[in-house]
């Protein structure tokens, strides 16, 4: 059910690219498409009632196997906020010098390119 | 067999190494890309006829990651790195006239090529994310590089759509995680076969391979090309339409739909209606264009068609055709990106209308755009005639004669379009042809020359690589592409 | 005082205190990566947050004093190149790619700081280089416009005293 949730997140940062016309408000809908596939990765590993995957001295393997949250998705959402970061900082560079040049934020100003 | 991790390894080390020592010295940057390239061309061609599995730290298949080199992922690092190093002798003289700084320059050019080596070598799905994504915001930043409006307008619309085809990707690979445990693409392969079907993979493959078709440039995805190809510095170009969106685009998708999921008549006709559309909609629109680079990059899409077409056809001679055809794009349409950025570095205009005759003053670069024209438009003897025409034949040979009829009207076009070309700027006079200019021209330096002669050599001779057909040279390749998913899974689990 | 630079004197004088812990704090991050959360990314994130909180408190040029462009740009770059080193030295003394050498020659026991092979040298250069990189990316964003003259662009310093 909450994997659901994630995805209907994911359908409003796309409407945030789709149809907005600032383009502040289109990075902005990126990120959030990036903050719900983040999400959906991490509830992937999801236990009910279980512990944190951190291993203490005189801990059972076995044990701490059966009962322990999966931390390999939690790895993965670590690389991919990091590179979620960087390509946000390119993209608000990027931003910042259309405004430089064309003097405004609104995209259907900027149609240099044609045909 | 410790040469792969090299192959990430030195354009990674060299593209940080860059920045460090070039603060005072003006050549160091020039100096230390050519070596690297040149390094990496090497190395590739010595892992011609290997098959391989490396296994990273020591953790052995499905638990560590590993490093597949077969014949797919040899024919694509040797186009990678031909290509790659081409074009560092290209932008020796070119960045030096237009843009400014040289040493950013380089380092995202090599940070761009160890990223696509990274995807091609890959063996898990989550590491062809991260390698992709490297070499993605490598680009990014290198369409944008002269930072004038145009450019920058072009650089953004990629960037959006190139992160919401990186999101779905993302996307599907946890679908796929979480279905079967395991990012390996040999596992997965494997635990597909044996669970019953669900709709969640098959959703999980759509968003996988429509993120990737992105990627590709194939027609309803096709809208950031020819806004990006043409405002990018012309090494730039000719990387990304020679390089980029095979070893990102067409190379994942082979390997996704060959060796994960499976070849069935859906996926091929699939692939068949989207190559047609592409093949035939991109040559429409290109003939329209009087922007050279535009023109050419509308022809990345169509050719592209033709690549998937060949691959979707699913017997031995089309894949013959589709890789071959693949191989040979990026010989010719590399050569043409470079043509127009000689001619647009000594007549400073990229406009068709503005050029003419230019077969007197500049007579080595027009020559090898008249063998690149005829190449792409498939002239005998020429590479670009041999692909086409084993396409054409497997289409009947497949029982599809429509496709046949489609991929010869296009052929067509191609050839329409590029006497178009041939006319306007080489033979003929456009029409606000510049008589007081045209006289100052001359030809460009030797350097940037290099690259066109042993361009155009290649394109004449590498006709020669089919001797044998399916069994020869290119065998190896059709074989790991025909072989399907068990073949895949024995070699790289070691069943 | 000078009122014209940074922020008000509550904020530098706390800063001044705070700015050794919390960098401390980052070390504590980074060091500690193979024994609880963390790692290099986030105590990157950290070392970069006590330079931007520096650069807000006490004004730009105090900043940039003391870390400065190149310095950044110089970090930036030993810590990826070293992370290549350690991955490499793997093929030297074991065979494979990224090897887990110092653990294979020399184990060790577990669950203490000194264990864990090459893992912990690692994390000291990914914090690094993550520490280094923001700060790189807000000194260009926010501290250092472009002016375009002759056609060309040129990095600058912006004034106190800047109407755009």
């Amino acid at each position: 059910m909450i994997y659901y949730l994630c995805f209907v997140i994911f359908l409003i940062g796309l409407y945030g690219v789709c149809c907005k016309k600032n383009i502040v408000k289109i990075i902005l809908g990126l990120w959030i498409m990036e903050y719900s596939v983040n999400l959906f990765l991490i509830l992937l590993g999801y236990r009910k009632n279980g512990i944190a995957p951190i291993l203490r001295e005189g801990d059972n393997i076995v044990e701490f196997a059966q009962k322990a949250v999966d931390p390999l998705p939690q790895a993965m959402v670590l690389t991919s906020i990091v590179i979620g970061l960087g390509v946000l900082a390119l993209m608000v560079t990027v931003a910042i010098r259309l405004y430089q040049r064309y003097g405004t934020f609104d995209i259907t100003e900027m149609r240099k390119l044609k045909g | 067999m410790n040469i792969l991790p090299l192959f990430i390894g030195i354009p990674f080390g060299v593209a940080f190494f860059i920045p460090m020592v070039s603060r005072k010295v003006k050549w160091v940057p020039d100096v230390l890309g050519n070596i690297t390239t040149f390094t990496l061309l090497l190395l590739s061609l010595m892992t011609l006829n290997q098959e391989f599995v490396y296994h990273i730290g020591g953790w052995k298949a499905p638990i560590g990651i590993v490093f597949v080199l077969d014949g797919l992922s040899c024919l694509l690092l040797i186009i990678i790195n031909l290509i790659g190093f081409m074009a560092t002798l290209f932008s020796i003289d070119y960045i030096e006239k237009r843009y400014t700084s040289k040493l950013r320059y380089y380092s995202l050019f090599l940070l761009m090529i160890g990223g696509m080596n990274g995807t091609v070598l890959s063996g898990d799905l989550f590491n062809l994310f991260v390698f992709m994504e490297i070499a993605s915001i490598a680009s990014y930043a290198l369409v944008g590089f002269g930072c004038e409006a145009r450019e920058l307008e072009a650089s953004f619309k990629y960037l959006v759509m190139g992160n919401v085809a990186s999101l779905f990707v993302l996307y599907g690979v946890a679908l796929l995680y979480g279905k079967t445990g395991s990012l390996n693409i040999a596992d997965v392969a494997r635990i597909i076969r044996e669970i019953p079907y669900d709709n969640l993979i098959g959703f999980a493959s759509v968003l996988l391979i429509g993120g990737y078709m992105v990627k590709a440039a194939l027609v309803p995805f096709h809208a950031w090309l020819p806004d990006a190809h043409p405002s990018a510095p012309a090494p730039i170009s000719a990387m990304l339409s020679g390089v980029v969106i095979k070893a990102l685009g067409i190379y994942v998708i082979t390997r996704l739909i060959f060796n994960l999921f499976g070849f069935n008549s859906i996926t091929s006709n699939l692939l068949i209606y989207i190559g047609i559309i592409s093949m035939i909609s991109g040559v429409c629109l290109a003939i329209l264009q009087s922007d050279f680079k535009r023109l050419l990059a509308y022809h990345s899409i169509s050719q592209m068609g033709y690549v998937v077409v060949g691959l979707g056809l699913g017997n031995g001679l089309g894949i013959l055709g589709g890789i071959f055809h693949l191989f040979n794009h990026s010989l010719f349409k590399s050569l043409l990106f470079l043509d127009s950025g000689a001619i647009e570095y000594e007549t400073g205009t990229r406009d068709l209308n503005k050029m003419g005759l230019l077969y007197k003053k500049m007579p080595v670069t027009s020559f090898s755009t008249l063998i690149g024209s005829l190449s792409i438009s498939g002239i005998p003897p020429l590479n670009g005639f041999w692909s086409k025409l084993i396409i054409i034949l497997a289409a009947i040979k497949a029982g599809r004669p429509i496709v046949a009829l489609w991929a010869v009207i296009g052929s067509i076009l191609t050839l329409s379009s590029f006497t178009k070309v041939c006319r306007y700027a080489l033979y003929g006079k456009g029409e606000k042809f510049d008589e007081e200019k045209f006289k100052n021209y001359k030809e460009v330096g030797n350097l940037m020359i290099v690259p066109l002669i042993v361009l155009s050599i290649l394109c004449i001779f590498t006709g020669l690589l089919l001797i044998g057909g399916e069994n020869g040279i290119l065998g190896p390749v059709v074989d790991v592409i025909n072989g399907g998913v068990l073949q895949y899974i024995n070699k790289v689990l070691e069943i | 005082m000078n009122e014209e630079k940074g922020m008000s004197l509550i904020v530098k004088t706390v800063t001044r205190w705070l700015k050794g812990f919390i960098f401390l704090f980052g070390a504590y991050i980074v060091i500690y990566g193979h024994l609880s959360p963390g790692g290099g990314f986030p105590g990157g994130v950290v070392f970069a947050a006590t330079f931007i909180l520096i650069t807000l408190a006490f004004g730009r040029e105090y900043a940039l004093r003391k870390m400065g462009k190149i310095l950044a740009s110089e970090l930036d770059s030993l810590g990826a190149i070293l992370f290549l080193l350690i991955a490499l030295l793997g093929i030297y003394y074991g065979g494979t790619f990224f090897l887990n050498f110092i653990e294979k020659r020399y184990p060790t026991v577990n669950f203490k700081l000194f264990s864990a092979g090459t893992i912990p040298l690692c994390q000291i250069s990914i914090g690094i280089k993550v520490g280094a990189s923001l700060f790189m990316v807000f000194i260009i964003l926010a501290v250092i416009r472009v002016v375009f003259e002759n056609g060309k662009g040129k990095l600058i310093t912006t004034e106190k005293k800047d109407k755009k």
